[in-house]
Parts: C-alpha cells; structure tokens; sequence
C-alpha cells in the first residue's frame, strides 16, 4: 500500500507531462499520438531498442542517484555535471598512462604509457579512479558549505564551468594526439576495456554499446540502498537532511555529513566515467555528456530519491532518449526536442507537490497544503 | 600587455557585459524579494528566441524585442507560480526552467523554420546594436534609485530580508515577490534578445551558453548590489572579450596561456568571494524560503 502511495505521485507527474507535451505537440502541427507512439514504441524491440534504452539510462542511474544522496542530505547538487566530467578524464588518464600500446587515429600503432598493468589490475584501478576523483570534485562544494557556509548550488554551478575548462585544457594541451580534428584523448589500452553485454547475452549483439558499467550501476542502487537505510553514515545523513539542528542535538556532526554526502554524491556521478570511456568511446571525447548531471535532477526527483526509483527514472528517461531519436528522424515537425520539454513539466509537476498532496476527494487541487 | 587592452576591447567587454548585466539585474529583483532565481539562464533563451523570431516576421526589432519581454515575463511566470504559489524547491523549479527553454525554443523553431533550432537570419537593418546596451547602463541606476530610493524598493528588500516583518506592516509578501520575479524575466528576456537581435543575427540553439549562470555569478559577487553587480559583470565580460580577442591563444610575456585558464577567472573569483575570503557576501535572509502567511 505505501509502495503504491509512493508510485502514485509519480506516475501522476509523468501523466501530466505527457499530456502537456501531447497538447504542445498538436499545436505545433504534428499527431500526439503518433509522436508518443514513435517516441515509446522504438525503445522494445529486442535487441536494438532494448540495448540502447539500458545503455542510454546507464549514465542517468549513476546521476540520478548520485542526486538523491545528496538530496537525502538536504543538498542540491547540480555539479553531477562537472563531477563526471573530471572523473570520465582521470579514467582516462589511467587508461593512457598504464594501457599500453593503442592504435591512434591514423592506424598507426603507438605508446603513451609510462608502463603497461595487467587487466585484472588496470581494470579495478580505472574505476576507482573514476570514484574517487569524482569524490573529490564533489567534496570541494561539500568543505566550502561546511566550513564556510557557501550555498552549494552556486557553488557547483561555478565547478561545472571550472571543470570543462580544465578537462578540455588537459584534452587539448597534452592529450590529443596531434593532428586530430577532434576534441578528444588519444583512445586508451585495449586492457582496459569492459566488456560489451553482448559478449556473453545470447541475441545482443556487440555493436550496441551496453556494457558492463550497467551492471555496476544496478549494483550502485544495492549499495546506495544499503548505504543509506542500514548503516549509521546513512543515517546521519539522512538525520542532517530532515533536521539539520536536531541532528546536530543529537550528537551527529552535520559539517562531516554534508561532505561525506558530497563526496559520495561525487563519486557517483563519477562512475558515469566509467560507462562512457571505459565501456563505450575507450577514449576521453571533450563534452560527451549531454547534460546527464542535469537529467540526473530530474530522475532523483521522479525517482523520490529512492535507488528503486531512481532506477525505475532512469529507465523512463533512457526509453524517452533512444525514442527520440527515431521522433526526429520519422515525424514531420517534432524534433527530439521533445524530450527535453518532457522532461521539464515532469520536474515542475513533481516540485510542485503542494499541488496534488492531501487535496483528492474535496476538489481542493488549488488548496495550499501546509508543509 | 599594452597591446592587449586597447579601445576594441574596451568596446568588447561592454558589448559582451550587456547581457551578463540585464540578466544579473533581473536576478536582483527577484533574488532581493527571496526568490532565488537560477532560471536566468531559461528566462535569456525565451527572451532571445522570441524576439529573433517576431523580429523575422514583424520586420521590426522593437516588436520582437517587446514580444521577447513578453516572453521572458510568461516564463518567468511559471517560476514564480511554482515557488511562491505551489512553495516548490525554487533551485529546482529554476533548473525545470532551464531545461523547458532549451527544448521549447528547438521544437518551435524546428515547426516554424523546419531547422534544427536556429531562426533564420535577420537583417543588419532589422538588429538593435546599441540600445540594449544604453538601457543596460541606465537600468542599474534605475534600479539603484527603485531599490533604495523608492517604497517598492523598501518592500522589495524587506520581503527578502524579514517576510514576517513586512507582512506585520502590511506589505503583501507574495505580491511583492511576484512583482520581483516577473522583472527578472523581463530583464533577463532583454538581456537575451540582445544576444539573438543585438551582438548577432539570429538564434542558435542554446545560444546563452551559461551567461544566465554567469550572471548570477556576478550578481553574487557584486553581493546582490547593482553598482557592484554591474562592476562584477564587467569584470566578466573582459575576460569574456580576452578570450574571444585571442583566438585560444594568449601571450602576454612570449609563453602562451591557455584559454581556459582565463575562462576560470570569474569563476574561481566567484567561488572564493562566497566563502568570504574577499569581504562577504550576505544572500538576502530569506532568500530561497517560501512564505506561509500565519492563520
């Protein structure tokens, strides 16, 4: 019964924007139903629209949850952005420097490393480097509100920018294999690559780029889970989020939560690294997120910064981008746009709780709700 | 050095502070009266989108910069029905915001222009090159004379300081705070024209690039102060005309610099001034907490 109070509001939201967005879309000139057809249709067919959908959700778990921690912790962390931006160059990095001999983009066999690590070694220590140098990005804001009181929204809005800069400045200044046109890394050593889901599921093939980094964000949600509800971290945590004086009453150092939950939060948008270099380009492509830190919002939101909806969120969104795709390539005047706009009333419709909550019943949709 | 800062760029930085200035000085009225208001970087893209659109039908910028403010107002209006009627998470409305005017504008152009999110080129006869920038300049004391000088500014400070207080002496806190979010997105929408009307010909898709968020950046700096908000968006405009003037390449003693590391500039400043290492920079009390009136 809780499960179905809690999934109710969701759904609602998503209802609501779907509506509103059909209504968007036949004003500009095109069959909503068609569109929405096009749009949800394409994401379950198997292997293709499948494949794609868990793959283009994979980021949007590890941002949408890395959201929710901070959240549960009263911040609103909207550097998920530049925390994978750091964290997808340091995997990178580890790749180049300890992969061995690559092949560059003229076919030519070459070596940046300083010394080539077995898999079973380089592997571990790529993701972990993602982890903690997302971790890192994201305690920065965590210290400044701790230590300082600096509000962590303009904080991590200032970092975003600071980030790419410093990235695209490491990309272009001593990474980027002279002669490439593109922004990016030279690609990094094969042992370090994961695996794609194709290799071991029968009838998906390996071209699509799901890999293994999905697993671990499936284990992400375990974990985040655990973290949060069974062990005294998470609950003082989620004590400083509901009630940060009480909390602090109550023996709990709301200062060390706030960065331990902003290193945490960091550390998961950091792991988006590893879905993108390690799993998917195997090489640091300058501004390949496209804006996951901020669709992470609105996935945590959706999601009632629950890893269970987070997940389900994520899953919703991944369908909506693999959708899209097929809307601007099949319908007359409705570009992948859509989404975007979908994605906003969704985000508007679940902040502003106040106006479905406790109002059933006495046609009181208007009625403010006191908090 | 010398040759580095000459008249042009003296000229660049103000063309390039214009809409990092209209934009932070509707973020003042609206951040003043409590609101927070990270949607400055949404409100300039309804602003820039509409009044390259009207503009290329009217024939007229002035249509198309009033039909922009229209715009900037309405969008602006969903922010302030979000925070203050329904008491959302105002970052995060601002952030829906954001993200409604990124999709909005690209859908509407694609219908309208069947382009991929840009409007069609609009004359040179038809731009407003250095109106906006006038109005910018005078706006901040305009809004230095309404904030401290007039009853509205009064209440408009008060509403952000102490709501309580100002409700006790009869002030209407949830009209005053509308009043402050309404102007932003007028501002801001100006602000935003000027980019699609003003400095070029046309809109491109998310063509503010993150001058909403560097706006706020400088409203925070200039400690939520017009005269130092504007001071603060010049300081971000020359490094803006840097990094444009240099092309990526910067060499002021024979060894290059960079780009990006003048990029950071405003933003490093911004975040070191927050911690209050420079002076400190107090956010209006009430900014950001939604007003129940007590029964």
């Amino acid at each position: 019964m809780k499960l179905l109070r809690e999934l109710f509001f969701p759904l609602v939201a998503v209802l609501a924007a779907f509506v509103l967005g059909g209504i968007f879309v036949w004003l500009i000139g095109d069959n909503p139903f068609e569109t929405y057809r096009l749009l949800i249709g394409s994401a379950f067919s198997w292997p293709d629209g499948i494949g794609y959908t868990l793959f283009y959700a994979t980021p949007l778990i590890f941002t949408g949850l890395a959201v929710a921690v901070a959240f549960r912790c009263g911040l609103l962390n909207i550097g998920a952005e530049g925390q994978l931006y750091v964290a997808a160059f340091a995997t990178a990095w580890v790749g180049i420097k300890f992969g061995g001999t690559v092949v560059d983009v003229f076919g030519t066999p070459v070596n940046y490393s300083w010394m080539t690590l077995p898999g079973v070694v380089l592997v571990p220590l790529a993701i972990l480097t993602a982890i903690f140098v997302g971790a890192a990005w994201g305690a920065i804001p965590g210290i400044l509100k701790a230590r300082f009181g600096s509000h962590e929204v303009i904080n991590t809005i200032m970092l975003n920018f600071i980030a790419i800069a410093l990235v695209s400045y490491f990309t272009q200044y001593h990474f980027k294999q002279a002669g490439d046109p593109i922004l990016q890394t030279v690609p990094i050593g094969a042992g370090v690559h994961l695996p794609r889901l194709g290799s071991f599921v029968p009838g998906l093939p390996t071209r699509i780029p799901l890999n293994l980094a999905f697993l671990f964000a499936l284990l992400a949600c375990v974990l985040v889970y655990i973290f949060l509800w069974r062990t005294k971290w998470g609950y003082a945590i989620r004590a400083t989020g509901a009630n940060p004086t009480a909390a602090e009453y109550g023996g709990i150092s709301t200062g060390k939560q706030i960065v331990l939950a902003m290193a945490v939060s960091g550390g998961l948008a950091g792991m988006v690294g590893i879905n993108e270099v390690l799993g998917y380009r195997y090489r640091y492509y300058d501004g390949f997120s496209a804006g996951y830190g901020f669709t992470g919002i609105a996935v945590a939101l959706l999601g009632r910064n629950h890893p269970l909806g987070v997940l389900l969120s994520a899953l919703l969104f991944g369908m909506l981008i693999r959708g899209g795709i097929f809307v601007d390539a099949f319908s007359g005047k409705v570009s992948k746009d859509l989404v975007e706009v979908l994605q906003a009333i969704v985000i508007l419709f679940v902040a502003c709780e106040a106006l479905f909550r406790g109002s059933f019943g006495k046609f009181g949709l208007l009625k403010r709700s006191k908090v | 050095m010398s040759e580095i800062f000459t008249i042009a760029l003296i000229f660049s930085t103000i063309r390039t502070a214009t809409p990092l200035l209209l934009a932070a000085l509707g973020g003042l009225y609206s951040e003043r009266a409590g609101v927070i208001n990270i949607a400055l970087e949404g409100l300039m893209l309804a602003g820039a989108f509409t009044a390259a659109a009207v503009t290329h039908y009217a024939g007229s910028p002035w249509v198309g910069l009033v039909a922009g403010i229209g715009a900037g107002v309405a969008v602006a209006a969903i922010h302030a029905v979000a925070c203050i009627r329904f008491n959302a998470d105002q970052v995060v409305s601002g952030t829906a915001i954001n993200i409604l005017m990124t999709g909005v504008p690209a859908m509407l152009s694609g219908a309208l222009f069947l382009s991929s999110g840009s409007t069609p080129q609009i004359p040179k006869d038809n731009l407003i090159p250095w109106t906006p920038v006038v109005l910018a300049l005078l706006l901040v004391f305009v809004t230095w004379y309404v904030l401290y000088r007039t009853p509205f500014g009064l209440r408009l400070r008060a509403v952000g300081e102490n709501p309580e207080a100002a409700d006790a002496a009869g002030v209407n806190v949830n009209r005053i705070r509308y009043s402050g979010v309404l102007l932003s997105g007028a501002l801001a929408a100006i602000g935003g024209a000027y980019l699609s009307i003003g400095q070029s010909s046309l809109f491109t898709r998310n063509m503010t690039s993150g001058r909403g968020f560097i706006a706020l950046a400088a409203l925070i700096l200039g400690k939520w102060r017009p005269v130092q908000t504007m001071l603060a968006c010049l300081l971000f405009g020359l490094t803006e005309a840097i990094s444009i003037q240099m092309q990526g390449v910067f060499k002021p003693y024979g060894e290059e610099i960079p780009v990006q590391f003048i990029i950071v500039v405003p933003y490093v400043l911004t975040i070191i001034v927050l911690a209050g290492f420079i002076g400190l920079s107090r956010a209006p009390r009430a900014l950001g907490v939604p007003y129940q009136k007590e029964r």
